[in-house]
């Protein structure tokens, strides 16, 4: 129900051009949980913030987003704030400074049923209710206000807020980045439980790729506002074929395997200045693999194996082969 | 929150008790022999001049004369006006309350212009409107408030006779309360406009500060994800947040109000405590200064603390601590 | 943080350069020599500093029409005395007629007095500009030594000077000013004074937060560690780097002085033989001016008040956009 197509995202701040993404394609159907995996500086956040057209303004985006088969990029704005929430909404990163602090949670979770009226007025509150004990948080709660809770009860109103206008489509950005591990777990669990549950598709975004591919179906792994390598989570975090998913993997350990624990880990280097890209391969200047090949060609994703794609030129001969 | 009140209770008291000794220190001691200053061009002997002290009790210890000071002022003796011969305390209460309704209404409509003014410039940082209004807001703030005062009545009064030149009431006016509420507010219109000008520029600037604190905030993103209007997401969240801070900044400007109203007064001879404060520097007339530094100074302090205390009752973050 | 690389890059050099790079050197010139490479480099090092901080300052549009503005008046106040004629100052001496509009001879007309309000703008600005600066250094010096020592010492010193710079902030500023004004008696020196002891206090706590803040960082602790004392540390460390701050709060002061001094002296408590815009404005005034229409007695000081006034702000906010990042875009 969500189909991206070469999709570029380019910020400008003062004469600097930044692509921050540069050229994504999507495809994610109704119910399924497609995993984004990448480090800071990847474009990962941009594309999330891109698919409800939420970019600061005088940012360039091009490209498509289909939405149920509506492009989100050319509808009116009218349609647009009617499908946002209603039709996808988003659990942000870091829940501090993603609610309000001066209204309470109630009113803020109430926020977006009265807009879209999901549910007549005088249900609201009950809704809210049931919302509250959903993502396992007492009634009472409403009258809280953000600074009262833990960072794991405010990633629960995100949730439960998210899920209140019962959309399609929900994108979790970095949801769990800043939370305990034991807590992480449960709030995992919260959000895989509650999509599947009702049938809403999952675009979940992590630079944990351990987590997603235990909670997804398929994974992309984004690279310099690329996407490198995509495919089934399990196979694509047990056997990746581009190298910066194999070291994006290996940089998180399986609890409970030995083996990966005892596999060579760490990456030189630093992601690349998305304003000063290197020719070629983006990957190449850090990879272990790189050939003369990798500088000069601008390598594109291709076929990797049954339903996987990798931008990477090592993937042809292993085809072949 | 009782424990706090009391404790502001506490704070108060000794702020006053500091203006207290401050009117002593500055007038009693600084100010000079008062006998010299009460006897000023008059033929005294100095037997009389004597008497005249013993009278006065300044024969006495400093700090028996602090002490009788303080127990006068307390009981609300502020002692003789050396011009007018009546009691200090008659001539406060008698300027008192057209003082009120000057800087009443200046400040009331200041305070809605400014901030009104500063959301929208901040909201829009960087375009037409913002930049417009911060340059008139500076140069506003730049111009003495009583030589505004004074191009407001040769504009006004003198070329285009639509308002007084001064004064609070025309003594011919027609009897009947609906004709003197409206000749005194004839008069109000130019003191009024010549405070709100100058006051209204600081505010617009700092709630415009405030604003453009609040632009980067993720609760922002937020709501504009629900789907609000560009218009509600000002008002609803980032007003109510930017608001914190300045609230305390307006009380915390009254100073600058008095400031205000005592040349305004002056130059319109409006017949208020600030006009009263001027006729006391010409004459010069010692009491009378004393009584209105007192009671300015009293205002100061008092309108500090409740700054405080509704900044508390306002930001639920600083409530609970 | 407000502080620049330059001034961290000033203390550090300048500190080195102060100590001398220990050389083992067996005679005097060679270690003079050192020396003396060393102090060039950190004088380079602040010349290139001075130059990033111009061409970054040259991007407020605001502050650089306030510059020119600035300095445009201070070389006729500093030049009044060479091209104008202070004879037409004297009463005794005014050769026009009372309160004429601007004609041919007298540009701006003149006042109730016939002498020419554009002579005595010019030589008014001396004044207004002598008092607001004045004024402001007084109060400078005195809250940066407060605010310095506040934020360096603890204990009861630091407790003593907070109290009394809480006590001063308690009365409100113009009212204080009046009420010193009015008992020290009508002078220039007065109204410095006025000025000055009523602005300190708010520069002081701004500076002692920001000596808190400083004095929170290692290379201090280092140079405690390596026997500095409190006299250098303030001096040496401290100060470089509040500096800057004490620069953008000085010129918004200056403004804010200004603005008082026409205020007082508009009110009488000035020195009356002496002209000072304030003083202009309270003649124009007394003498009903305004109810006599003329313009060009009550527009002459008050733009000139506003141009000044405006200008300082304007100076001020850029510098202190470049000096905060933070505050960039205001």
């Amino acid at each position: 129900m969500l189909t991206v197509r070469d999709l570029r995202v380019t910020y400008h701040s003062g004469r600097t051009a930044v692509p921050a993404v540069r050229g994504v394609d999507l495809d994610v159907a109704a119910g399924q949980r497609l995993g984004i995996a990448g480090e800071s500086g990847c474009g990962k956040s941009t594309l999330a913030s891109a698919l409800l057209r939420l970019l600061p303004p005088g940012t360039e985006v091009s490209g498509e987003i289909l939405l149920d088969g509506e492009d989100v990029l050319t509808m009116s704005f009218g349609r647009l704030r009617a499908v946002r929430w209603a039709g996808a909404s988003i659990v942000f990163q870091g829940a501090m400074h993603a609610l309000n602090p001066v209204h309470r949670i109630g009113r803020q979770i109430a926020e977006p049923l009265l807009l879209h009226r999901t549910v007549p007025p005088a249900r609201v509150q009950a809704r809210v209710e049931e919302l509250l004990a959903q993502v396992g948080l007492p009634a009472w709660r409403a009258n809280s206000y953000p600074h009262e809770l833990s960072g794991g009860q405010r990633q629960r109103v995100m949730i439960a807020m998210a899920l209140a206008c019962e959309p399609r489509l929900v994108i979790a950005d970095e949801a769990t980045t800043a939370l305990d591990v034991m807590i992480q777990a449960q709030v995992l669990e919260l959000i895989t439980r509650l999509t599947t549950e009702r049938g809403i598709a999952l675009v979940m975004i992590s630079h944990d790729l351990s987590v997603l591919s235990s909670t997804c179906d398929r994974v992309a792994v984004m690279y310099a506002g690329r996407i490198v390598e995509e495919g089934p989570a399990r196979e694509v975090f047990t056997s990746p074929a581009h190298p910066y998913a194999a070291a994006l993997a290996a940089a998180f350990p399986t609890v409970g395997d030995e083996a990966s624990r005892l596999r060579p880990r760490g990456l030189g280097g630093d992601p690349p200045d998305p304003a000063h890209l290197p020719p070629g391969c983006p990957f190449q200047p850090r990879c272990e693999r790189a050939v003369a090949r990798c500088a000069s060609t601008d390598v594109r994703l291709r076929p990797a194996g049954a339903g996987r794609h990798a931008a990477c030129v090592h993937v042809d001969e292993e085809v072949a082969a | 929150m009782a424990k706090y009140l009391a404790t502001k209770l506490g704070a108060v008291t000794f702020s006053l008790l500091m203006v207290l000794f401050s009117a002593f220190f500055l007038f009693r001691l600084l100010g000079g022999d008062p006998v010299q200053n009460l006897t000023r061009g008059r033929e005294v002997t100095p037997e009389q001049k004597a008497a005249l002290r013993r009278e006065l009790g300044l024969d006495r210890p400093l700090y028996e004369q602090f002490l009788s000071y303080l127990k006068d002022t307390l009981s609300g003796d502020l002692g003789t006006s050396f011009e007018y011969d009546q009691p200090v305390t008659e001539l406060i209460a008698e300027r008192f309350w057209p003082t009120v309704l000057l800087t009443g209404t200046a400040t009331l409509l200041a305070v809605t212009l400014g901030l009104w003014l500063g959301t929208r410039a901040g909201w829009r940082r960087g375009s037409l409107f913002d930049r417009s209004q911060v340059s008139l807001a500076l140069t506003l703030w730049s111009a003495p408030t009583f030589w505004l005062g004074m191009i407001m009545i040769m504009l006004f009064a003198v070329m285009l006779p639509m308002f007084p030149t001064g004064g609070m009431v025309n003594p011919r006016v027609a009897p009947g309360l609906l004709n003197e509420v409206l000749d005194v507010a004839h008069h109000l219109v130019l003191p009024v406009l010549t405070m709100t000008a100058v006051v209204y520029a600081q505010y617009l600037l700092v709630m415009r500060s405030s604003v453009l604190d609040e632009l980067g905030n993720d609760y922002l993103v937020t709501a504009r994800a629900k789907g609000l209007r560009d218009d509600l997401v000002r008002r609803r969240h980032a007003v109510p947040n930017a608001l914190l801070p300045t609230v305390t900044l307006v009380f915390l400007h009254l100073g600058g109000i008095i400031g205000g109203a005592i040349t305004v007064e002056t130059v319109f001879s409006w017949p208020g405590l600030g006009y009263l404060a001027y006729e006391a520097l010409r004459a010069p007339d010692l009491p009378v200064l004393q009584g209105t530094f007192l009671v300015f100074s009293a205002a100061v302090v008092i309108a500090n603390t409740a700054a405080d205390i509704i900044y508390r009752f306002l930001d639920p973050r600083v409530r609970a601590a | 943080m407000t502080d620049g690389s330059m001034t961290e890059d000033n203390v550090a050099h300048g500190g080195a350069a102060a100590g001398s790079a220990p050389v083992a050197a067996p005679d005097g010139a060679a270690r003079h020599e050192v020396t003396t490479k060393a102090a060039s480099i950190a004088w380079r090092r602040r010349r290139a500093a001075l130059a990033r901080f111009w061409r970054e300052y040259r991007r407020h549009r605001g502050g650089v029409v306030g510059l020119i503005i600035l300095a445009a008046t201070a070389v006729i106040a500093l030049a009044a005395p060479v091209i104008t004629d202070p004879d037409g100052l004297d009463v005794t001496k005014a050769t026009g007629g009372v309160l004429d509009p601007p004609n041919r001879e007298f540009l701006l007309g003149t006042d109730e007095q016939g002498r020419s309000v554009l002579l005595l703008a010019v030589w008014g600005a001396r004044i207004s500009l002598l008092v607001g600066v004045t004024a402001t250094l007084l109060a400078m010096v005195i809250g940066t030594l407060v605010g310095i020592a506040a934020g360096h010492f603890s204990g009861w010193l630091s407790a003593a000077l907070m109290r009394i710079t809480d006590w001063f902030l308690v009365l409100p500023r113009l009212v204080l000013a009046i009420a010193l004004a009015a008992v020290l008696g009508p002078s220039l020196l007065t109204i410095i004074i006025a000025i000055g002891l009523t602005s300190w206090p708010g520069t002081a706590r701004v500076i002692r937060a920001q000596t808190l803040a400083v004095e929170a960082r290692p290379y201090l602790e280092r140079a405690r560690a390596l026997g500095a004392g409190h006299w250098h540390q303030m001096t040496r460390h401290v100060l470089p780097n509040v500096m800057p701050l004490v620069l953008a709060s000085t010129t918004l002061e200056v403004a804010s002085a200004i603005l008082s001094e026409a205020t007082l002296s508009f009110l009488g408590l000035g020195d009356p033989s002496r002209i000072s815009w304030g003083t202009m404005l309270s003649r124009a005034y007394g003498s009903g001016a305004v109810t006599a229409g003329s313009w060009w007695y009550l527009l002459t000081p008050g733009v000139a008040i506003l141009l000044v006034v405006l200008s300082f702000t304007l100076c001020g906010r850029a510098l202190e956009a470049v000096l905060n990042p933070r505050l960039r875009g205001r």
